[in-house]
């Protein structure tokens, strides 16, 4: 069988960079500082070969006429990135008490905290980001035909993220507890309890309860915060592998380049 | 030439010749050291996992606690309107838990259903029966008017208008001396026949009372 060529690779990185032992000059400390960062590379790559999986992900051949649309896909994963971090200093300060706590940590957040309301805007208008760009996204795969044989999974894993995009934004309105906060999630419980025969259970399931209670803060806290960050970043995983073993498709209005020389044999 | 092959492998071990084999031995080793240890994986995740679902979703199954709540005095209701009192839901979470019922009197020119005979107050539930938000009474329409989508409900909490799939929902009412108090909360149809309480956005007339079962725990 024969195998495939190996991933060119950038010039730079052509020649093996010399061995700490082999550096000529001086053998001055500053010399072999310059030689540092390689050297700790070498010893990370020798003991785990993830040079080779960099390789494979970073270096991948693309289509020719790949263009600015195919950046909606990173644009997503960075305001993923973005809420995940801007989140975790959240969590820092915020408290899921129903009783008057929850409303007063992210008013002490936005009031008082140095950068407290820059961080928190990041979070609430990033989400909207992410959402748009996700629907931008998506867009682009299916204008693209980029959905069809063999990426038909890969399209399949980004309809469970958006689900699950969907409910992290439904989740995380809560959290402020405002006035907006408190009625939106009952409208919006009240939406899932209208589904037939499952509904009525799914809506006491997310309240943990038959009314809004004590738990159901703590609960969608509990969803927005460690269940949902893992099930996307996992999936996200997932979409990315396959992106980079499928490859990516060639814009619609790309056409076949045919050498002229050859057309006679290729028929 | 299929079975020449599954000749060739016999059931038993010692036909196989392995080391350690007996006399009707069948089951290898290999296989029994595999089942074992993923049953262990299996018995291991599962000792786990049951007990954190069944944490999640006992909720759904939780019995509904039955409080009866003095709203006032019987005297400080009337016949002609209605009057909003704020009622607690839940306790322990402050505001979040209260809700308000619009009560009044029972007025037999107008309340002729038969389910509503025994009763001496009519206690109106807030809660629209579309998606849950708080209508007001507006007394110069004589309608409960919801702020969110437009549901409109006339003097008996019949839909007029609007997106509701059934009347608002009701409380019990017992008299206690002079006290009046509330009691769990009670859906009702179009005909204002009586249900265990639903949620919002759940029709009860027709097939509705059969794709929206009541809830495991309601004890009405």
């Amino acid at each position: 069988m024969p195998k495939l060529p190996t991933p060119p690779v950038p010039g730079p990185l052509k020649e093996p960079p010399p061995r700490p032992d082999e550096i000529e000059g001086t053998g001055h400390p500053v010399e072999h500082a310059k030689h540092g960062g390689v050297s700790i590379v070498d010893w990370v790559d020798e003991r785990t070969s993830l040079s080779g999986a960099a390789r494979w992900m970073m270096f991948r051949k693309v289509p020719k006429g790949t263009n600015w649309f195919y950046t909606f896909g990173s644009a997503t994963m960075f305001a993923f990135l973005s809420q995940a971090v801007t989140g975790v200093f959240l969590a820092m300060y915020y408290r899921p008490d129903p009783a008057g706590g929850a409303y007063e940590s992210i008013r002490y957040v936005t009031n008082d905290v140095f950068l407290g309301q820059f961080v928190r805007g990041m979070h609430k208008w990033g989400s909207s980001v992410m959402v748009i760009l996700v629907f931008i996204h998506m867009g682009r795969t299916f204008f693209f035909g980029a959905y069809k044989y063999p990426r038909e999974l890969n399209w399949v894993i980004g309809v469970v993220l958006l689900i699950l995009t969907m409910v992290m934004s439904f989740t995380g309105y809560l959290l402020p507890f405002d006035q907006r906060a408190y009625w939106a999630t009952i409208v919006g419980v009240n939406i899932n309890a209208t589904g037939p025969l499952i509904g009525p259970y799914l809506s006491d399931f997310l309240l943990g309860g038959a009314e809004f209670n004590a738990t159901t803060l703590s609960r969608f806290y509990a969803i927005h915060m460690l269940i949902l960050p893992g099930a996307i970043a996992a999936l996200i995983g997932a979409h990315l592998y396959l992106v980079a073993k499928l490859g990516t498709t060639a814009p619609p209005w790309q056409k076949a380049d045919i050498k002229e020389d050859l057309r006679e044999t290729q028929v | 030439m299929a079975d020449s092959r599954a000749q060739y492998r016999s059931k038993y071990t010692l036909d196989r010749g392995m080391p350690g084999a007996f006399e009707g031995e069948t089951v290898t080793r290999r296989h029994a050291i595999n089942a074992t240890a993923q049953g262990a994986g299996i018995v291991a995740t599962a000792a786990f996992l049951l007990p954190a679902l069944g944490f999640a979703l006992a909720p759904v199954f939780k019995e509904t606690e039955h409080r009866w709540e003095v709203v006032g005095t019987t005297s400080q209701f009337n016949e002609v309107t209605y009057l909003p009192v704020t009622i607690t839901i839940e306790p322990n979470i402050g505001e979040a838990g209260k809700s308000t019922a619009y009560i009044r009197k029972r007025n037999p020119a107008i309340d002729t259903d038969i389910y509503d005979r025994h009763t001496q107050f009519i206690a109106i539930s807030s809660r629209c029966a579309h998606l849950g938000c708080p209508v007001r009474w507006v007394e110069a329409a004589e309608r409960f008017i919801c702020p969110c989508h437009g549901g409109v409900y006339d003097l008996l909490g019949r839909r007029v208008s609007g997106p509701p799939p059934r009347p608002l929902d009701r409380f019990f009412t017992r008299v206690n001396g002079n006290l009046l108090e509330l009691g769990p909360r009670f859906s009702v149809n179009s005909q204002l026949r009586r249900f265990s309480p639903r949620n919002p956005g759940e029709p009860l007339d027709g097939i509705g009372q059969y794709l929206y079962p009541a809830r495991p725990g309601a004890m009405i």
